[in-house]
């Protein structure tokens, strides 16, 4: 070994690397993931302890697992100890690796994996207690580096994961695969957990610490490992597909000055063709299995990632995919953005068909962008005094400075 | 972030190019283990310079283009693969693993891909 932070920083990697399988193995014997995740720390700092003067094992995370795992065996021993000395409780006598091993090659370890992503992501816990819980164990990050991504101090993030962990235990959260009904509601809330992460990272501006767009490739990370795990489900690769898409724009998005770069003014030269292309992929997968509101969402950005200048884009297509969107989960915001694709299809006449219900809609009033994209079909339509209004109303309702500018120069454009 | 992993095989020495089912079997699993760790975004195996090669130099102005095989002995890429990783500690690990799989003496060089900031 050379410098001790270069064997630290070696340990790390294998940590990142082997940390998810190592606590999912230890959660399967001691049936609480929180539990498993301390023991697994543990095994952590005895390498760290370890390898830098006896050097790298040959197969380090079959070292982490094994040593997690003695350390387990070791908890359960000293609890049946303990409960010998109650004489009411019958207890199992005896307990040697031999019969955890047994235990352990019932089944596969991506099955412990999968649920150890299902139980991080249980809906008993809060959105965010979800992503905490799910980037330490299954992304191995570390409680300051959570809380780098996540602007908030560490102690924050430190008590949010030690109370999710306790909500899981107080809540009798079994280490198992959800079945039935129940596995689809399950599935639904891991995606959401991946997304949140993703748009958490994707919504980090210029001068943040590089943790937090790193959370951008954490949560595309955590997809992939999923798709691996489940394959023939059809949203995962539909997620997959999306965060893809959304992040080959990644470069494009802001301009020099940091100011943000609609999708339509981007300079397409500079979007991420290797993720494009991973990302058309995973959606052919997707879309070939059936899809979802994920798929249907990839399916749109992949409209865009198609066209090769913003004038070739299929807005037909778009319109078509925010209506089938629409009816699979019902929002103004989808028909907000659907009266936009329809606009640049059909016409603007077109446009404001689509908007006309939404102007009753209580859940938009406030909502800018309503009134910004009927000031625009207005404005196309060469009704200027009316759209003037619609521009003047929108800049009134925003609360972003740089958005109120643009609005009121599209105001003064109506003159 | 992204790297790029490069193994460097003998370009005249044929059994390095020609893996033991072993070698061949413990590769694809290493791939696979790549690809399910949710790390790997692209990856290819190269041919020697015998199964299709070309050099193309300019010097002082002028292009020249020779064709391979490549007459002088040589080291040469074997395959690469791009990973996403978190730090260039985690790339070195994975590039280490790939090392072990050979039997040969062989060669990973690790390399940071420029991205647009």
């Amino acid at each position: 070994m050379s410098t001790g932070t270069d064997a630290e920083s070696a340990i790390e990697a294998v940590w990142r690397i082997e940390a998810a399988r190592v606590i999912a193995g230890v959660a399967r014997l001691v049936g609480d993931v929180g539990l498993a995740e301390e023991l697994a720390q543990d095994a952590l700092v005895a390498a760290l302890e370890q390898w830098p003067s006896e050097g790298v094992p040959r197969n380090p995370g079959a070292w982490l697992a094994t040593t997690a795992r003695r350390r387990a065996i070791d908890t359960i021993r000293r609890q049946q100890v303990l409960q010998r000395h109650l004489p009411a409780l019958a207890v199992d006598e005896c307990t040697d690796a031999s019969q955890f091993d047994a235990v352990l090659e019932q089944d596969p370890i991506e099955d412990d994996l999968l649920r150890l992503i299902f139980t991080a992501c249980h809906p008993v816990l809060k959105p965010e207690a979800r992503v905490a819980l799910t980037l330490r164990m299954l992304g191995g990050l570390s409680t300051d580096e959570i809380a780098r991504a996540f602007l908030v101090p560490g102690a924050t993030v430190g008590q949010r994961i030690s109370r999710a962990k306790k909500s899981l235990a107080d809540a009798k959260v079994p280490f198992e695969l959800p079945t039935g009904p129940a596995r689809a509601e399950r599935l639904s809330s891991v995606l959401e957990v991946i997304y949140l992460i993703f748009n958490e990272g994707y919504s980090a501006t210029a001068g943040d610490d590089w943790m937090r767009p790193a959370l951008c490739e954490e949560a595309m990370r955590l997809g992939r490992i999923l798709a691996g795990l489940i394959p023939a489900e059809a949203e995962v690769h539909g997620l997959i597909a999306l965060l893809e898409i959304q992040a080959s724009r990644s470069a494009a998005r802001t301009g020099p000055d940091g100011e943000p770069v609609m999708l339509l003014e981007q300079d397409r030269r500079r979007w991420d063709r290797l993720l494009v292309g991973r990302g058309l992929a995973a959606l052919a997968r997707a879309e070939e299995l059936g899809g979802g509101t994920y798929t249907l969402q990839a399916a749109i950005a992949a409209c865009h990632a198609r066209a090769r200048t913003a004038e070739e884009t299929d807005w037909a297509r778009i319109a078509e995919l925010y209506a089938r969107l629409a009816a699979l989960a019902p929002s103004p915001v989808v028909e907000l953005n659907r009266a936009v694709a329809v606009s640049m299809a059909d016409g603007p006449e077109a446009g404001l068909a689509v908007l006309e219900p939404l102007l009753q809609e209580p859940s938009l009033r406030g909502y800018h962008l309503l009134p910004s994209v009927r000031g625009d079909f207005l404005f196309r339509l060469g009704r200027r005094a009316q759209a003037r209004a619609e521009f003047e109303r929108a800049a009134a309702m925003t609360r972003n400075e740089r958005e109120r500018t643009l609005l009121l120069t599209r105001a003064e454009a109506c003159a | 972030m992204r790297y790029m992993l490069m193994h460097k095989l003998d370009d005249s020495n044929a059994a390095q190019w020609q893996a033991t089912p072993e070698v061949i079997a413990a590769v694809g699993e290493y791939m696979e283990e790549v690809s399910k760790a949710g790390v790997l975004l692209a990856a290819e195996g190269l041919l020697p310079s015998s199964g299709g090669a070309a050099v193309i130099t300019k010097k002082d102005g002028q292009t020249i283009v020779v064709d391979g095989p490549f007459a002088e002995a040589k080291e040469v890429i074997g395959g690469f693969a791009i990973l996403q990783v978190r730090d260039q500690a985690e790339a070195v690990e994975w590039a280490t693993r790939f090392a072990a799989l050979f039997d040969h003496d062989i060669e990973v060089e690790v390399r940071r891909v420029a991205e647009f900031e």
